[in-house]
């Protein structure tokens, strides 16, 4: 979350966010039904006349639908994306219908583990079934049909919401005009999916998880969120910042031959974890992270993702930063050849930002450039 | 719809060698103006590759497909014979690794089409005679700032493809953006080569 004050000039304002919901079942890849559940969005700009003017953002492990703005009663709870859309910005509201939705599964008030279990009348917690990208990408079609939007000018997200993006344009390829595939990858490494392997670890091994039913023990397993959110943050940014940031910088300014705070990083990491751990779900951790584990879009045609995106007619502006190393440009070059395989409009930026993998959420002009012009070529 | 102006003298004779609805690839396509001028004259399909942010962005306003990548490092994120047609329009003479690159563009392309400053072209002959580093059109730079590495001319390119299994289609050879037909070697200061595999395209990998 961004701290700053808000800057009015360019923000979308004060936002309110928005329930609806949905009671036609919705089957999940896993076979689970989910019978009924909530999806919590927010919306900025104007829907134009023939609902072409309308950009899907997804969000990525632990953002939300609160994309852009803030509200009234918190003005310091900005927009994850802020930076990117506003009137004026790069994905211009002034023109452009933005959709930020909080994925089912979650814990920001769409339906979750956290939520109420109507069957049962207590949280699902660990009841509640796990779900995919392809998942979040159906219970989204259905939040656009609500709207009234058959057809999304553009898909955007960074990460995980980038591989939604993707998914988007292979699930419903009439409904997308445009995806941003942001610092993403086809599929998770074995890399990968150990270090999510390890949050999850942290979180399943507090004895404070209760098998995932704490709710009901009036505990919330905190010491497993922050390690597993400290472990993240390390993957999140490159050596270099975090050299750049913290260096080897001591808080008190000497060596104390202890085991409290000392390095600058230690410190971050715990402040980070601390605060992580005091408004995220744990068993919404778990799901996301399986989530990201399961996606791989190749698999289901013998691991050939060019035959996977056949059928896509979106364009795509795939963009990777140079120091991710977490999803590193060579990833990002995997979705291009699938894309180039099928002769399918995609243009490809290798971004040079020091930043590590949270480069896709910096403002760095030449990202923002190439956003803000592929933006306005776009057709309404 | 009226097409744009060729930017540079050598885009009508490429464009005149793209088969309508080709599918091209323009290598070192800067801000895209050729693949404008190719989808706009000839109906074809494809994409720019360049290394510079600007050129990126440009190309993204030009409404042309853009794949930032380093052209030393080879062409290896395209498949064999994916391509109709790969053009390198006036850049081989900035690249380190001119063998690798002209092997790796008849790999990706069925044909491939390449142009180039002729540095035997009279004017550029005299000017080192005088005791100068050619300073031209086709060369615009000075010798401490240009990032052409290897210049060459005609008769240089031409040894050069007979000895590594380049078979030479057609040639286009121009000055002043009029072609030459007479001692090209001497009155060229561009040429235009449209270029394949001597031994047939490699096989399109399954």
């Amino acid at each position: 979350m961004n701290a700053a004050a808000p800057n009015i000039a360019d923000s979308v304002g004060v936002v309110v966010p928005i329930d609806v919901h949905f009671d036609v079942p919705l089957r999940l890849k896993s076979g689970a039904v989910m019978p009924q559940y909530d999806l919590r969005y927010e919306t900025y700009g104007t829907l134009n006349e023939q609902r072409s003017n309308a950009v899907l953002v997804c969000h990525a492990l632990n953002a939300s639908h609160h994309v852009a703005g803030w509200y009234a009663n918190d003005p310091r709870d900005v927009g994850w994306w802020d930076n990117l859309i506003g009137p004026g910005k790069p994905v211009d509201t002034n023109r452009f219908f933005v959709i930020g939705v909080n994925n089912l599964g979650g814990c920001h008030g769409s339906t979750g583990p956290a939520s109420i279990n109507p069957a049962t009348g207590r949280p699902w917690g660990a009841d509640f079934p796990v779900v995919t990208v392809e998942d979040w990408v159906e219970a989204q079609a259905r939040l656009a049909t609500h709207l009234g939007i058959e057809r999304f000018a553009a898909v955007i997200g960074g990460s995980l919401g980038a591989m939604q993006a993707l998914q988007w344009t292979m699930s419903h390829p009439d409904r997308v005009g445009l995806a941003l595939v942001s610092a993403a990858a086809p599929k998770l490494s074995a890399q990968n999916i150990a270090f999510n392997e390890v949050a999850r670890q942290a979180i399943t091994t507090d004895p404070d998880f209760h098998g995932g039913n704490y709710y009901a023990h009036g505990v919330v397993p905190r010491r497993g969120l922050r390690l597993a959110r400290m472990l993240g943050h390390i993957t999140y940014l490159s050596d270099d910042a975090m050299a750049e940031k913290f260096g080897r910088e001591l808080r008190g300014g000497e060596i104390k031959f202890g085991f409290d705070v000392e390095f600058e990083i230690e410190s971050y990491l715990r402040y980070q974890g601390d605060k992580f751990s005091t408004y995220f779900d744990a068993n919404t951790y778990l799901r996301i992270t399986k989530a990201l584990d399961y996606f791989d879009p190749a698999l289901e045609h013998g691991g050939n993702l060019s035959a996977a995106v056949k059928g896509a007619k979106a364009r795509y502006l795939v963009v990777s930063f140079t120091s991710d190393w977490r999803f590193s440009p060579a990833r990002s070059r995997e979705i291009v050849k699938a894309l180039l395989d099928n002769r399918l409009d995609v243009t490809y930026a290798e971004i040079d930002a020091p930043h590590g993998h949270d480069a896709f959420l910096m403002d760095d002009p030449r990202y923002h450039s190439l956003i803000r012009a592929t933006m306005e070529s776009l057709p309404l | 719809m009226i097409a744009a102006l060729p930017a540079r003298s050598d885009f009508s004779a490429i464009a005149g060698w793209i088969k309508p609805g080709a599918h091209v690839l323009d290598l070192g396509c800067g801000d895209g103006s050729l693949l404008r001028f190719l989808k706009e004259t000839r109906g074809a399909t494809g994409y720019g590759v360049d290394i510079a942010d600007d050129n990126v962005l440009a190309c993204v306003k030009n409404r042309i497909n853009v794949i930032q990548s380093d052209l030393e490092a080879g062409l290896s994120g395209f498949d064999s014979g994916s391509f109709d047609c790969v053009v390198l329009s006036q850049t081989l003479q900035a690249m380190k690794h001119t063998e690798r690159l002209l092997k790796e563009i008849l790999r990706v392309g069925r044909e491939g089409i390449v142009s180039f400053p002729n540095f035997a072209y009279w004017r550029t002959r005299l000017q080192l005679m005088a005791g100068h580093m050619p300073v031209s059109k086709e060369l615009p730079y000075q010798w401490y700032d240009t990032p052409n590495i290897h210049l060459f001319t005609l008769a240089d390119f031409e040894k050069f493809c007979r000895g590594h299994g380049v078979r030479i289609l057609e040639r286009v050879v121009l000055a002043g953006g009029r072609p030459v037909t007479t001692w090209p070697n001497m009155l060229g200061a561009l040429a235009v080569y449209r270029l394949d595999r001597a031994g047939g395209a490699v096989p399109v990998s399954a």
